[in-house]
Protein backbone atom coordinates (compact mmCIF):
# COMPACT_ATOMS: atom_id res chain seq x y z
CA UNK A 1 0.00 0.00 0.00
CA UNK A 2 1.51 3.38 -1.12
CA UNK A 3 2.42 5.53 1.72
CA UNK A 4 0.20 8.45 2.93
CA UNK A 5 1.81 11.51 2.04
CA UNK A 6 0.49 14.34 4.30
CA UNK A 7 0.08 17.83 2.78
CA UNK A 8 1.12 20.45 5.44
CA UNK A 9 0.54 24.09 4.95
CA UNK A 10 3.14 26.29 6.88
CA UNK A 11 2.32 30.11 7.45
CA UNK A 12 5.93 31.18 7.62
CA UNK A 13 6.79 34.67 9.23
CA UNK A 14 8.91 36.56 6.52
CA UNK A 15 11.43 37.62 9.82
CA UNK A 16 11.90 34.16 11.01
CA UNK A 17 10.85 30.93 10.20
CA UNK A 18 10.55 31.66 6.45
CA UNK A 19 13.95 32.70 6.59
CA UNK A 20 14.76 29.42 8.62
CA UNK A 21 13.05 27.64 5.65
CA UNK A 22 15.64 29.36 3.61
CA UNK A 23 18.64 28.46 5.69
CA UNK A 24 17.72 24.81 5.87
CA UNK A 25 17.84 25.13 2.05
CA UNK A 26 21.38 27.15 1.86
CA UNK A 27 22.70 24.23 4.57
CA UNK A 28 21.31 21.46 2.30
CA UNK A 29 19.16 20.16 4.91
CA UNK A 30 15.56 18.29 3.15
CA UNK A 31 12.57 18.11 4.85
CA UNK A 32 9.62 16.72 3.57
CA UNK A 33 8.17 17.87 -0.14
CA UNK A 34 4.60 18.17 1.51
CA UNK A 35 5.22 21.21 3.60
CA UNK A 36 3.83 23.93 1.70
CA UNK A 37 5.03 27.04 2.89
CA UNK A 38 3.27 30.54 2.97
CA UNK A 39 5.25 33.67 3.78
CA UNK A 40 3.71 36.08 5.45
CA UNK A 41 4.73 39.28 7.27
CA UNK A 42 4.45 38.26 10.68
CA UNK A 43 2.71 35.66 12.30
CA UNK A 44 0.38 38.17 13.85
CA UNK A 45 -1.12 38.34 10.66
CA UNK A 46 -2.51 34.58 10.49
CA UNK A 47 -6.44 35.01 11.27
CA UNK A 48 -8.12 31.57 12.38
CA UNK A 49 -9.87 31.81 8.89
CA UNK A 50 -6.91 30.95 7.21
CA UNK A 51 -6.27 28.27 8.89
CA UNK A 52 -9.80 26.60 8.62
CA UNK A 53 -9.77 27.51 4.91
CA UNK A 54 -6.04 25.53 4.84
CA UNK A 55 -8.02 22.58 6.26
CA UNK A 56 -11.09 23.26 4.12
CA UNK A 57 -9.12 23.31 1.13
CA UNK A 58 -7.16 19.89 1.89
CA UNK A 59 -4.73 20.46 4.22
CA UNK A 60 -3.79 17.59 6.44
CA UNK A 61 -1.84 20.01 8.71
CA UNK A 62 -1.47 23.02 9.50
CA UNK A 63 2.11 24.78 10.74
CA UNK A 64 2.47 28.23 12.32
CA UNK A 65 6.17 29.06 12.47
CA UNK A 66 6.68 32.38 13.60
CA UNK A 67 9.47 34.59 15.93
CA UNK A 68 10.48 33.18 19.89
CA UNK A 69 8.61 34.52 22.45
CA UNK A 70 10.12 38.01 22.65
CA UNK A 71 11.76 38.29 19.27
CA UNK A 72 8.90 39.10 17.35
CA UNK A 73 9.74 41.87 14.93
CA UNK A 74 6.20 43.67 15.48
CA UNK A 75 6.47 42.97 18.87
CA UNK A 76 3.74 40.33 19.86
CA UNK A 77 2.45 39.22 16.45
CA UNK A 78 3.82 35.59 17.54
CA UNK A 79 2.20 35.78 21.02
CA UNK A 80 -1.27 37.02 19.30
CA UNK A 81 -0.84 34.00 16.59
CA UNK A 82 -0.47 31.51 19.05
CA UNK A 83 -3.62 32.61 21.07
CA UNK A 84 -5.19 32.21 17.59
CA UNK A 85 -4.19 28.94 17.18
CA UNK A 86 -5.37 27.80 20.67
CA UNK A 87 -8.99 29.62 19.41
CA UNK A 88 -8.49 27.59 15.84
CA UNK A 89 -8.45 24.10 17.57
CA UNK A 90 -11.06 24.39 19.88
CA UNK A 91 -12.90 25.09 16.59
CA UNK A 92 -11.22 22.46 14.81
CA UNK A 93 -12.64 20.24 17.89
CA UNK A 94 -16.24 21.15 17.31
CA UNK A 95 -16.19 20.31 13.90
CA UNK A 96 -14.37 16.97 14.35
CA UNK A 97 -10.90 16.96 13.20
CA UNK A 98 -8.05 16.86 15.56
CA UNK A 99 -7.01 19.46 17.22
CA UNK A 100 -3.28 18.42 17.05
CA UNK A 101 -3.30 18.42 13.22
CA UNK A 102 -2.82 22.43 14.08
CA UNK A 103 0.52 23.50 15.41
CA UNK A 104 2.09 26.96 16.55
CA UNK A 105 6.10 26.94 16.08
CA UNK A 106 9.40 29.51 17.20
CA UNK A 107 12.47 29.55 15.56
CA UNK A 108 14.86 32.59 14.73
CA UNK A 109 16.16 32.90 11.32
CA UNK A 110 19.46 31.06 11.66
CA UNK A 111 17.58 27.97 12.97
CA UNK A 112 17.82 25.94 9.91
CA UNK A 113 17.81 22.78 11.54
CA UNK A 114 15.01 23.33 13.77
CA UNK A 115 12.62 24.08 10.75
CA UNK A 116 13.93 21.35 8.91
CA UNK A 117 13.62 19.33 12.36
CA UNK A 118 10.04 20.92 13.17
CA UNK A 119 9.18 20.36 9.27
CA UNK A 120 9.69 16.59 9.70
CA UNK A 121 8.55 16.24 13.32
CA UNK A 122 4.57 17.68 12.39
CA UNK A 123 4.65 15.34 8.80
CA UNK A 124 5.51 12.49 10.59
CA UNK A 125 2.69 12.95 13.52
CA UNK A 126 0.05 13.83 10.81
CA UNK A 127 1.56 10.37 9.10
CA UNK A 128 0.85 8.77 11.79
CA UNK A 129 -3.10 10.34 12.21
CA UNK A 130 -3.94 9.75 8.55
CA UNK A 131 -5.31 12.35 6.31
CA UNK A 132 -7.48 15.11 7.20
CA UNK A 133 -11.26 13.76 8.12
CA UNK A 134 -12.46 16.65 5.72
CA UNK A 135 -10.50 15.70 2.84
CA UNK A 136 -11.53 14.43 -0.14
CA UNK A 137 -14.70 15.50 -1.34
CA UNK A 138 -15.25 18.76 -3.25
CA UNK A 139 -16.71 21.62 -1.31
CA UNK A 140 -19.85 23.92 -2.50
CA UNK A 141 -19.29 27.51 -1.63
CA UNK A 142 -20.69 30.70 -2.87
CA UNK A 143 -20.06 34.30 -1.98
CA UNK A 144 -22.53 36.60 -2.56
CA UNK A 145 -21.64 39.81 -4.40
CA UNK B 1 -23.62 47.39 22.33
CA UNK B 2 -25.41 44.29 22.37
CA UNK B 3 -23.31 41.44 22.90
CA UNK B 4 -23.34 37.50 22.18
CA UNK B 5 -21.35 34.07 21.54
CA UNK B 6 -21.58 31.90 19.05
CA UNK B 7 -23.60 28.56 19.43
CA UNK B 8 -21.65 25.21 19.72
CA UNK B 9 -21.56 24.12 16.28
CA UNK B 10 -23.29 20.95 16.85
CA UNK B 11 -26.86 22.80 17.51
CA UNK B 12 -25.95 24.88 14.58
CA UNK B 13 -25.60 21.43 12.60
CA UNK B 14 -28.58 19.82 13.83
CA UNK B 15 -31.10 23.03 12.94
CA UNK B 16 -29.89 23.09 9.18
CA UNK B 17 -29.56 18.85 8.70
CA UNK B 18 -32.54 19.00 6.77
CA UNK B 19 -31.61 21.95 4.32
CA UNK B 20 -28.90 22.03 1.09
CA UNK B 21 -28.29 25.69 0.86
CA UNK B 22 -28.20 27.97 3.53
CA UNK B 23 -28.15 31.67 3.47
CA UNK B 24 -25.33 32.63 6.56
CA UNK B 25 -26.13 36.40 7.42
CA UNK B 26 -24.03 38.39 10.02
CA UNK B 27 -24.72 42.24 10.82
CA UNK B 28 -22.25 44.44 10.70
CA UNK B 29 -23.07 45.95 13.92
CA UNK B 30 -22.86 45.00 17.69
CA UNK B 31 -22.09 41.40 16.99
CA UNK B 32 -19.51 42.55 14.70
CA UNK B 33 -17.51 45.22 17.40
CA UNK B 34 -18.33 41.96 20.11
CA UNK B 35 -16.25 39.65 17.71
CA UNK B 36 -19.24 37.00 17.18
CA UNK B 37 -21.48 37.51 13.87
CA UNK B 38 -19.50 39.97 11.51
CA UNK B 39 -18.30 39.43 7.92
CA UNK B 40 -14.98 37.44 9.45
CA UNK B 41 -17.28 35.20 11.84
CA UNK B 42 -19.39 34.43 9.11
CA UNK B 43 -16.76 33.42 6.88
CA UNK B 44 -15.08 31.44 10.29
CA UNK B 45 -18.51 29.33 10.60
CA UNK B 46 -19.07 28.82 7.00
CA UNK B 47 -15.83 26.84 6.65
CA UNK B 48 -16.87 25.07 9.65
CA UNK B 49 -20.21 24.08 9.03
CA UNK B 50 -19.07 22.92 5.53
CA UNK B 51 -16.12 20.74 6.76
CA UNK B 52 -18.57 19.63 9.44
CA UNK B 53 -21.17 18.57 7.12
CA UNK B 54 -18.48 16.97 4.97
CA UNK B 55 -17.22 14.73 7.43
CA UNK B 56 -20.43 13.30 8.17
CA UNK B 57 -20.97 12.60 4.38
CA UNK B 58 -23.24 15.40 3.68
CA UNK B 59 -22.77 18.15 1.14
CA UNK B 60 -24.36 21.70 2.35
CA UNK B 61 -23.97 25.06 0.22
CA UNK B 62 -23.33 27.97 2.17
CA UNK B 63 -23.98 31.69 0.72
CA UNK B 64 -22.17 34.13 2.67
CA UNK B 65 -23.46 37.63 3.13
CA UNK B 66 -23.39 40.35 5.59
CA UNK B 67 -25.81 42.89 6.27
CA UNK B 68 -25.12 46.46 7.67
CA UNK B 69 -27.61 46.23 10.21
CA UNK B 70 -30.39 43.30 10.22
CA UNK B 71 -32.69 44.73 12.68
CA UNK B 72 -33.90 47.74 9.91
CA UNK B 73 -36.45 46.53 7.70
CA UNK B 74 -34.76 48.15 4.54
CA UNK B 75 -31.70 46.70 5.14
CA UNK B 76 -33.22 42.96 5.70
CA UNK B 77 -35.09 43.74 2.38
CA UNK B 78 -32.14 43.49 0.61
CA UNK B 79 -31.21 40.40 1.21
CA UNK B 80 -34.83 39.03 -0.43
CA UNK B 81 -32.76 37.83 -3.53
CA UNK B 82 -30.50 35.72 -1.59
CA UNK B 83 -33.38 34.58 0.98
CA UNK B 84 -35.56 33.46 -2.19
CA UNK B 85 -32.27 31.26 -3.41
CA UNK B 86 -31.83 29.64 -0.17
CA UNK B 87 -33.23 26.52 1.77
CA UNK B 88 -32.73 28.06 5.25
CA UNK B 89 -30.93 31.36 6.65
CA UNK B 90 -28.96 30.93 9.61
CA UNK B 91 -28.42 34.58 11.14
CA UNK B 92 -25.30 35.60 12.95
CA UNK B 93 -27.31 38.92 14.11
CA UNK B 94 -28.49 39.08 18.24
CA UNK B 95 -32.06 38.13 18.93
CA UNK B 96 -33.34 41.21 17.53
CA UNK B 97 -31.82 41.27 13.84
CA UNK B 98 -33.05 37.34 14.04
CA UNK B 99 -36.47 38.17 14.41
CA UNK B 100 -36.13 40.58 11.81
CA UNK B 101 -35.44 37.92 9.17
CA UNK B 102 -38.36 35.96 10.38
CA UNK B 103 -40.99 38.58 10.14
CA UNK B 104 -39.72 39.49 6.99
CA UNK B 105 -39.28 35.99 5.10
CA UNK B 106 -41.81 33.13 5.16
CA UNK B 107 -38.14 30.67 5.33
CA UNK B 108 -36.63 28.93 8.57
CA UNK B 109 -34.53 31.06 10.04
CA UNK B 110 -31.87 29.86 12.81
CA UNK B 111 -29.52 31.56 15.10
CA UNK B 112 -26.15 31.28 15.10
CA UNK B 113 -25.77 33.17 18.35
CA UNK B 114 -26.99 33.18 21.73
CA UNK B 115 -27.55 36.96 22.77
CA UNK B 116 -26.06 37.82 26.15
CA UNK B 117 -25.89 41.36 27.65
CA UNK B 118 -25.76 45.20 26.62
CA UNK B 119 -22.46 45.57 27.69
CA UNK B 120 -18.77 47.72 26.87
CA UNK B 121 -15.66 46.55 26.38
CA UNK B 122 -13.38 46.50 29.07
CA UNK B 123 -10.35 45.68 26.79
CA UNK B 124 -9.55 43.82 24.16
CA UNK B 125 -11.49 40.36 23.69
CA UNK B 126 -13.32 41.18 27.17
CA UNK B 127 -17.16 42.85 26.92
CA UNK B 128 -18.84 43.12 30.38
CA UNK B 129 -22.48 44.17 31.36
CA UNK B 130 -23.24 47.77 31.82
CA UNK B 131 -27.19 47.54 31.08
CA UNK B 132 -30.02 46.26 31.45
CA UNK B 133 -32.62 48.31 29.94
CA UNK B 134 -34.80 48.84 33.00
CA UNK B 135 -36.18 51.59 31.20
CA UNK B 136 -35.58 54.38 34.21
CA UNK B 137 -32.24 55.32 34.18
CA UNK B 138 -30.44 55.53 37.61
CA UNK B 139 -26.92 56.37 36.72
CA UNK B 140 -27.85 60.03 37.36
CA UNK B 141 -27.60 59.38 41.09
CA UNK B 142 -25.31 56.52 40.92
CA UNK B 143 -21.96 57.91 40.27
CA UNK B 144 -22.21 56.63 36.49
CA UNK B 145 -22.96 53.25 37.71
CA UNK B 146 -25.67 50.78 37.28
CA UNK B 147 -26.67 49.08 40.54
CA UNK B 148 -29.20 47.56 38.06
CA UNK B 149 -27.27 45.76 35.38
CA UNK B 150 -23.94 45.12 38.11
CA UNK B 151 -24.81 44.40 41.47
CA UNK B 152 -26.34 40.19 41.22
CA UNK B 153 -29.12 41.72 43.98
CA UNK B 154 -30.14 44.66 41.73
CA UNK B 155 -30.20 46.56 44.85
CA UNK B 156 -30.72 50.14 44.81
CA UNK B 157 -29.53 51.95 48.67
CA UNK B 158 -26.37 50.54 49.61
CA UNK B 159 -24.69 46.93 49.28
CA UNK B 160 -25.25 43.70 50.85
CA UNK B 161 -23.93 41.58 53.43
CA UNK B 162 -21.85 39.46 50.93
CA UNK B 163 -19.65 43.06 49.38
CA UNK B 164 -16.18 42.05 51.38
CA UNK B 165 -13.22 44.40 50.08
CA UNK B 166 -15.02 45.86 47.11
CA UNK B 167 -16.12 42.15 46.14
CA UNK B 168 -18.91 40.38 45.12
CA UNK B 169 -19.72 36.87 47.26
CA UNK B 170 -21.01 35.71 43.75
CA UNK B 171 -17.26 35.49 42.30
CA UNK B 172 -13.79 37.10 43.12
CA UNK B 173 -14.21 38.46 39.52
CA UNK B 174 -17.32 40.61 39.95
CA UNK B 175 -16.68 43.95 42.15
CA UNK B 176 -19.35 44.96 43.76
CA UNK B 177 -21.21 47.47 42.07
CA UNK B 178 -22.16 49.27 45.42
CA UNK B 179 -18.83 49.82 46.45
CA UNK B 180 -17.78 51.13 43.01
CA UNK B 181 -20.85 53.77 43.27
CA UNK B 182 -19.54 54.55 46.48
CA UNK B 183 -15.55 55.02 45.26
CA UNK B 184 -16.89 57.02 42.57
CA UNK B 185 -18.92 59.34 44.46
CA UNK B 186 -16.45 60.10 47.26
CA UNK B 187 -14.20 60.92 44.22
CA UNK B 188 -16.88 63.59 42.78
CA UNK B 189 -17.01 64.57 46.16
CA UNK B 190 -20.99 63.90 45.78
CA UNK B 191 -21.40 61.53 49.35
CA UNK B 192 -24.73 63.34 50.33
CA UNK B 193 -26.16 61.63 47.49
CA UNK B 194 -25.54 57.75 48.84
CA UNK B 195 -27.60 59.42 51.82
CA UNK B 196 -30.71 59.99 49.50
CA UNK B 197 -32.74 56.79 49.50
CA UNK B 198 -33.63 55.62 46.17
CA UNK B 199 -37.56 54.14 46.00
CA UNK B 200 -38.81 50.91 45.41
CA UNK B 201 -38.57 50.54 41.81
CA UNK B 202 -41.07 51.01 39.29
CA UNK B 203 -40.26 47.47 37.04
CA UNK B 204 -43.15 48.13 34.66
CA UNK B 205 -41.20 50.11 32.38
CA UNK B 206 -38.56 47.07 32.61
CA UNK B 207 -40.42 43.89 31.16
CA UNK B 208 -42.51 43.91 33.94
CA UNK B 209 -45.17 45.60 31.83
CA UNK B 210 -44.84 43.20 29.29
CA UNK B 211 -42.89 44.09 25.72
CA UNK B 212 -42.01 47.43 25.65
CA UNK B 213 -42.45 49.95 22.34
CA UNK B 214 -41.05 53.04 21.63
CA UNK B 215 -43.29 55.47 19.00
CA UNK B 216 -41.87 58.85 17.91
CA UNK B 217 -44.48 60.68 17.03
CA UNK B 218 -43.06 62.66 15.10
CA UNK B 219 -40.96 60.04 12.78
CA UNK B 220 -43.50 57.50 12.96
CA UNK B 221 -45.45 56.91 9.70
Amino acid sequence: MEQFEPVIVAFCCHYCAYTAADTAGSQRLSYPAGVKIVRVPCTGKVDAKHLLTAFEKGADGVLVAGCLVGDCHFKDGNVKAARRVEFTKKYLQEIGIEAERLEMAGMSAGQGKEFAETATAITEKIRALGPSPVKGKNSCCGKAA
Amino acid sequence: MITAERKPLEELLGYIAPYGRILLLGCNECVTVCAAGGRKEVGLLASALKMAARKSGKDVEIVEHTLERQCDPEYVEEVAGLVGQADAVVSMACGCGVQQMAMRYAKPVFPALNTRFMGGSERQGVWDERCAGCGNCLLGVTGGICPIARCAKRLMNGPCGGSANGVCEITPDVPCAWHLIWERLEALGQTQQYMEIIPAKDWKTAQGGGPRKIIREDLAE
